[in-house]
C-alpha cells in the first residue's frame, strides 16, 4: 500500500516478572504491595506488538505507529526511558493505575476514548494491535473490547503472523488448540490482532530512534489525561499467593538405570 | 434469580470438544445448585448430533445458532451468534468452554451484550445470594475469588477444572435463532489450518503427561560439548514413546531468537511459563530446567511432578516438585526410552 498504515499498538507497563510480588488490600480493592516503587517492564506481549508494529510500518512507506499505554505517569516516563530507544512510535499516554485488578471493561473503555482522539487517525489504514493477554490481568478481553467499541469486527487472538498484500488486504496466522495456526483472510482495515509472540527478536537499542522518540514523548506525558478507574461492581473476597509448597524427595546417587525404571512405573502408575 | 446459559461451538466432524462437556458439568452442577434453569447455545455448522449427545443434561432449552456461515472459527461471524443466543436465553450467567474460537469472539460479544467477562476460571461457587469464581493473576502467581454485580456475566471455564459431564443421549428439540450476516461481518474468509514448522507433533493438550526440557539440554556436557542431536533423539524418542505433550522454558525459546542452536522441534508453542502457557496435565517431568519464580508457573497446574536435574537446590524443583533425581538426563532418559521400547 503506498498510502501507509495507521498502526495503534495499545500497551501498557507490567511489574518486572522477577520481582516478588506480594498481594495487599488498598484503598479501593486488592493491589501490589509497594506497587508503584517495584521495577516495570513492558507489557511481554504488547511488546511484541510493538515490535512487529514498527517492523510492518518500516516495510509500508508512509505508515506511522502511536503507542496508547495507559499507567501511572511518573512509571510511564521511567518505561519511555528504555522503550523509546527500541522503535519510533508517538506515544499516547493515560494516567491512571495499570494493576492486573483494574477492569477490563473500564480499561477498554479508557483505550478506545483514547484513540478515538488521534488526530489525523484514519479508520480506512488502521490496525489495531496489542498483546492476546497482559501478563497482570492475563484475561485477554480489553483488545476485543477496545475493537468493538470502535467498531472494528475483524479481530484476530493470538497472532504470530501478518502479511499484508499490496491491495491492502492481508493473512493472519493465529494460534489455535494443538499447536497449530488457523490461516485467515481478511479483506482489509480496519482489524484488531492480539498478539502473541510474533517471529521478531526485541530491537537493539538506538540511542537516535531514542531521542527523536523523546522530543514529543515529554511533551505529552506532561498533558497524559487522567482515566479514572472505579472498579464498580466486583468485589474481591480475597487475593492469595498459593501457599502449596511440596516437600520434595530428593533423590541422589541412583544409578540412571534404577531411576528410569522408577519414572517408567510412575509413568504407568 | 439467575437464568444459566451454557454455550458451546461443535467441531468439524459435528461434535463438542471435551472441554465444551467439562463446563457443561460446570454448568448443571451450578444451576442445581443455585435451583435455576438451564438453557443451552451452539454454534456450528450442523448442531443436531452435539444437542442429541447432551439431549440429558436437563436444559430447559437447546437454542442454536447453525449454517454454513457459522462452520467456520471466525470473530464477526461468532460474535454475532453469540449475541443472539444470550438475548434469546435472557441469560444473566453464560458458561462457556476456553477455546481459541471462544476466546476470540466472547469478549466482543460481551461488550455487545453490555455485560462483564471473566477468563480463565478455574472455580464457581454460590455464596449466599452472589456467585464467587476464581481465577489467576499475575500470570498465576495469586489466586483471586471475586463476584460481580454486573449481567450479564460470562464466565470462560478453563479445561480440567471440572469433571465432564456424562449423561443419556437422546433425541433432541433444537430451536434455530436467526442471524443474518452483512457483507461487513464476511471480510475474514478462514482458508484453513497448518502446524508450525517443526518436525513432530509435540504439543499435545490431551496428553496425561507434559515433559518439560530446560536449556540445560543444549549446554555444554561433563565432556565439554554441546550433544544436540543426541538431545533431539532422546527427546523426540521418548514423546513418540510416551505420547506425552512438550513445554519449553523460556530460556531455551528464547535461544533460537538469538541466532543460538536449539532443539529444531522447538518453538514458541511449546513455551510455558510467565509469556506461556499454563497446561493443565496429571502428570509433569522436568528435565533441565532452572529458575525460579516466576519461570516455574509453568507447571503450576501439573498434579504431580517430578524432575530431572544435576542441581539438587535447583528452585524449579526445590518446594515444586514432588521427586527431584539429581542425575544426568541424558543418561537417565537413553534408559527411560530403553524401557517403554520393551
Amino acid at each position: 500500500m503506498s498510502t501507509g498504515l495507521h498502526i495503534v499498538v495499545c500497551g501498557s507497563l507490567v511489574p518486572d516478572p522477577l520481582q516478588t510480588l506480594t498481594p495487599v488490600q488498598g484503598p479501593t480493592g486488592p493491589a501490589l504491595k509497594n506497587e508503584l516503587m517495584l521495577p516495570a517492564i513492558l507489557d511481554p506481549w504488547a511488546g511484541h506488538a510493538l515490535y512487529e508494529a514498527a517492523n510492518l510500518a518500516k516495510k509500508q512507506p508512509g505508515s506511522k505507529v502511536w503507542l496508547v499505554s495507559l499507567g501511572n505517569k511518573a512509571k510511564l516516563q521511567q518505561l519511555m526511558m528504555s522503550i523509546a530507544q527500541k522503535v519510533p512510535f508517538e506515544l499516547v499516554p493515560l494516567d491512571g493505575p495499570a494493576g492486573g485488578f483494574t477492569d477490563p471493561f473500564e480499561v477498554a473503555e479508557a483505550l478506545a476514548g483514547a484513540i478515538e482522539k488521534i488526530a489525523g487517525l484514519d479508520r480506512s489504514k488502521l490496525l489495531l494491535f496489542g498483546g492476546c493477554a497482559s501478563a497482570v490481568r492475563d484475561a485477554g478481553v480489553t483488545m476485543p473490547m477496545v475493537a468493538e467499541r470502535l467498531g472494528i469486527h475483524d479481530q484476530f487472538l493470538a497472532v504470530d503472523e501478518i502479511d499484508v498484500q499490496t491491495d491492502g488486504s492481508f493473512k493472519v496466522l493465529e494460534r489455535i488448540e494443538g499447536g497449530r495456526y488457523q490461516v485467515s483472510q481478511c479483506a482489509g482495515m480496519p482489524a484488531m490482532l492480539a498478539w502473541a509472540t510474533g517471529s521478531l527478536p526485541e530491537p537493539p537499542n538506538n540511542p537516535q530512534v531514542g531521542m527523536l522518540n523523546m522530543r514529543t514523548i515529554m511533551p505529552v506525558l506532561q498533558k497524559a489525561q487522567p482515566a479514572l478507574l472505579k472498579g464498580e461492581g466486583v468485589i474481591f473476597a480475597s487475593v492469595e499467593l498459593p501457599a502449596q509448597r511440596r516437600e520434595t524427595k530428593i533423590v541422589k546417587d541412583m544409578p540412571p538405570e534404577e531411576i528410569a525404571k522408577e519414572i517408567v512405573a510412575w509413568l504407568k502408575d | 434469580m439467575e437464568t444459566i446459559l451454557f454455550l458451546a461451538h461443535t467441531q468439524a466432524d459435528g461434535n463438542l470438544l471435551n472441554v465444551a462437556l467439562e463446563t457443561l458439568g460446570a454448568a448443571v452442577e451450578l444451576s442445581q445448585k443455585l435451583q435455576t434453569s438451564l438453557t443451552v447455545g451452539l454454534v456450528g455448522e450442523t448442531v443436531q448430533a452435539a444437542a442429541d449427545a447432551i439431549a440429558g443434561c436437563g436444559a430447559k432449552r437447546i437454542l442454536a445458532v447453525q449454517g454454513k456461515d457459522f462452520s467456520a472459527s471466525r470473530y464477526a461471524s461468532d460474535a454475532a451468534a453469540i449475541t443472539a443466543l444470550a438475548r434469546q436465553a435472557d441469560a444473566s450467567l453464560i458458561l462457556a468452554p476456553t477455546t481459541s474460537r471462544f476466546s476470540r469472539a466472547l469478549p466482543g460479544a460481551t461488550q455487545r451484550l453490555g455485560g462483564r467477562i471473566e477468563t480463565h476460571v478455574s472455580g464457581i461457587e454460590p455464596a449466599g445470594d452472589t456467585l464467587q469464581i476464581q481465577r489467576w493473576y499475575y500470570r498465576q502467581r495469586m489466586k483471586a475469588t471475586l463476584s460481580r454485580s454486573q449481567r450479564p456475566w460470562v464466565l470462560l471455564i478453563d479445561s480440567g477444572v471440572f469433571s465432564a459431564w456424562q449423561g443419556a443421549a437422546g433425541n433432541a428439540a433444537v430451536e434455530n435463532v436467526a442471524v443474518s450476516l452483512d457483507a461487513a461481518c464476511q471480510r475474514t474468509s478462514v482458508v484453513g489450518e497448518q502446524a508450525p514448522s517443526s518436525q513432530a507433533q509435540t504439543i499435545r493438550p490431551d496428553a496425561k503427561l507434559l515433559f518439560v526440557a530446560g536449556a540445560g539440554w543444549n549446554k555444554k556436557q561433563s565432556d565439554g560439548q554441546i550433544h544436540l542431536k543426541d538431545a533431539e533423539q532422546l527427546i523426540l524418542g521418548f514423546l513418540n514413546k510416551s505420547k506425552a505433550s512438550l513445554g519449553s522454558s523460556k530460556s531455551l525459546v528464547d535461544q533460537s531468537s538469538e541466532g543460538e542452536a536449539v532443539l529444531s522441534f522447538m518453538t514458541h508453542l511449546n513455551q510455558i511459563g510467565q509469556t506461556g502457557s499454563t497446561p493443565r496435565h496429571p502428570k509433569g517431568l522436568a528435565t533441565c530446567c532452572h529458575g525460579e519464580e516466576p519461570h516455574a508457573v509453568g507447571w503450576r497446574f501439573i498434579n504431580e511432578r517430578r524432575a530431572i536435574n544435576l542441581d539438587p537446590n535447583c528452585g524449579w524443583a526445590q518446594g515444586k516438585a514432588d521427586v527431584l533425581y539429581v542425575a544426568d538426563a541424558f543418561a537417565v532418559m537413553a534408559k527411560v526410552n530403553q524401557l517403554l521400547e520393551g
